[in-house]
């Protein structure tokens, strides 16, 4: 393999766990938007995801069902989580919030483990396996399904929030909530819709990556701490800024796996990040804020 | 009976159950039980430092399993490689940990907002994937065997009770030490910034300066706790040192109210016996040993609902006082 072969294969491999931590990220800042809060339980929907779409794959059903029940089922959960911890913590602090977020984030752990193992779970890829040969190299097809089908949800979930009417009542809370109520927004609903869409990101996220990296109980947390870090180093509050900053750790540890040590790439993503939030701690795409 | 009453009978109460944590082991000899203590006086150690630092001035760490690992790691290293005695070896282990807090908390702590959080929590997963990764210094994940049990001098903690003393005396020395601190000028500035960052710097409060202190000291506490955990099991791995500990440290100090120097060994307690009853009733009891997480979980939450100002200020709460941490602790 030439060295353009083997950078090739890490720009792909990097780009595309990148937007699965994007996706994660963006479903950080929409729910941080909505409510001021970093929900530590995000990385589990994506777990979620991917466990339940294996489950039902094992179970016979064919993939796109699995993988758009999975998505349900996890949203579904989400809901749950919102009215059962953040409903029941308005007007708490942040720190008490996150607390319950992560205590709900353990409920949900437990849960898969009892439910499907301790086991890593996969299931067949949506296009088959045999890699698509790129000059001296293969990309995994899953890999590309990955890339596109976060891609458009990006999209979709940009011009939702551009253009919809609901999706504008949602950025109105996050401007000012009491404004947002005062012109007949629900901004209770606008929370729990935000919990939604963070959800089925996520989840969305999780099935698609599964046949390529496997899932297993323990992962969320990974998948929560790097979306974390990828929406503050994208400048905390905005989307595009998330997914820039998680494809960019993505890469990151793609390129450091490869060419340095693969056991420091994820260590090495954190570094670099951290030394571009130092010098530039508003973020990539924030604003700069007034002291 | 008045509800004032009622609060100094729990007060009181609670006095009573913490000396007989204390004296129970001891005067039962029974080895499990001063373990567990030992397990709550190390967890304490590392949770009251992490409390002055959330409640205190106001910022949070995501990542203080780092600084507890960087001296359990230290004191492995120093005493098993290089033959230094336990002592020394701590001493050495807590100046590096302090002089990695004080590089790390500089630029962060001149920011405002939660920046602190964000790189801890980078942070605690950089120095556990070095512990993992670093194999010549570290051994990897096999870990580091044959520490030595902590001894000073001709003194060796060399039995679980000796070691209970060992850890009961640490703690009971931080304490004092947080205390002073936090009924001393430089602690009043710290409440005073943990209010309003603007006020306390328009009265003369260096504030970066304040913050930076306790963050250094809350590391150092991490640190000497890490050392005691090292010298106790006589082994060190990458394992508890991670996101998972540091959570657990952070449900410690909010659960058990973050705003007092006491809250913190409060939650410290509850959340060693609730996990080591778990961990009991899990041995034998199937059902519990496999949804432990999920009970784990669900408690986690249900407390933080029920008791958002953490158990220490039950008393005063119901007293109708303010607690000094208004906001949960932060």
């Amino acid at each position: 393999m030439t060295l353009a072969d083997q950078l090739l294969q890490y720009l792909i491999t990097g780009f595309s766990v990148g937007i699965v931590y994007g996706l994660v990220g963006l479903g950080i800042t929409i729910v941080f938007n909505a409510t001021g809060i970093i929900n530590f339980a995000q990385g589990e929907f994506v777990m979620l995801g991917g466990m339940a779409a294996a489950a039902l794959a094992a179970n016979g059903a064919p993939l796109w069902l699995a993988v758009i029940l999975a998505v349900a089922a996890t949203t579904l959960v989400a809901l749950a989580m919102e009215r059962l911890t953040i409903y029941q913590l308005r007007g708490a602090s942040v720190i008490t919030l996150i607390i319950a977020t992560i205590g709900a984030s353990l409920v949900l752990q437990g849960g898969a483990k009892l439910l499907w193992g301790p086991d890593a779970v996969t299931f067949p890829p949506f296009s088959g396996d045999t890699p698509i040969r790129i000059g001296g190299g293969g990309i995994a097809p899953q890999r590309l399904w990955v890339m596109g089908l976060a891609t458009l949800s990006v999209v979709a979930v940009q011009l939702f929030f551009r253009f919809t009417l609901t999706g504008k009542a949602i950025r109105a809370c996050a401007i000012n909530r009491r404004a947002a109520r005062l012109s007949g927004i629900s901004a209770d609903r606008m929370v729990r819709l935000s919990f939604a869409v963070s959800a089925a990101l996520a989840a969305l996220g999780g099935t698609v990556l599964t046949p390529v990296t496997l899932m297993q109980y323990a992962q969320g947390t990974h998948y929560t701490l790097t979306g974390f870090l990828a929406s503050v180093l994208g400048g905390l509050g905005n989307g595009l800024g998330a997914v820039l900053g998680g494809v960019t750790i993505g890469m990151i540890e793609s390129f450091s796996s490869g060419f340095i040590s693969s056991g420091y790439s994820k260590a090495i993503a954190l570094v670099v990040a951290l030394i571009v939030l130092w010098w530039r701690p508003q973020g990539l795409l924030g604003r700069r804020q007034l002291q | 009976m008045t509800l004032s009453l009622l609060a100094r009978a729990i007060r009181a109460a609670g006095l009573a159950i913490f000396f007989a944590f204390v004296a129970i082991p001891l005067l039962l000899h029974s080895a499990y039980l001063a373990t567990v203590g030992i397990f709550i006086g190390i967890h304490a150690i590392v949770a009251v430092g992490l409390g002055l630092l959330m409640g205190y001035a106001g910022q949070v760490s995501l990542g203080h399993a780092a600084f507890y690992g960087l001296g359990a790691y230290s004191s492995a290293i120093l005493t098993t490689r290089l033959g230094l005695s336990p002592l020394p070896a701590m001493v050495a282990g807590t100046a590096i940990t302090a002089i990695i807090a004080l590089i790390l908390g500089t630029p962060t702590l001149r920011l405002h907002g939660h920046y602190l959080a964000m790189f801890t929590l980078a942070f605690g997963i950089i120095i556990q994937t070095i512990f993992n990764q670093a194999e010549r210094l570290t051994r990897g994940t096999s870990g580091i065997v044959g520490i030595p049990p902590f001894s000073i001098g001709p003194l060796r903690f060399d039995t679980v009770p000796k070691a209970y003393l060992l850890v009961l005396a640490v703690l009971a020395l931080s304490i004092f030490a947080v205390r002073n601190l936090v009924n001393s000028r430089p602690g009043r500035a710290l409440r005073a910034l943990h209010e309003s960052e603007v006020a306390a710097s328009v009265c003369g409060v260096d504030v970066p300066r304040a913050k930076l202190e306790v963050f250094v000291l809350s590391a150092i506490l991490a640190s000497v706790a890490g050392s005691l955990y090292a010298h106790f099991v006589n082994y060190v791995s990458p394992v508890p040192f991670g996101f998972g500990f540091s959570v657990q440290l952070l449900v410690m100090v909010v659960v058990g109210g973050a705003g007092s120097v006491w809250g913190p060994l409060a939650g410290a307690a509850l959340f060693t016996v609730l996990s080591q009853f778990l961990q009991k009733t899990g041995e034998r009891i199937a059902f519990v040993g496999t949804t432990d997480t999920i009970l784990f979980g669900m408690v986690l939450v249900a407390v933080v609902i029920f008791l958002q100002k953490g158990l220490v200020s039950l008393p005063s709460r119901l007293r109708g006082e303010a607690t000094p941490a208004e906001d949960s602790g932060i």
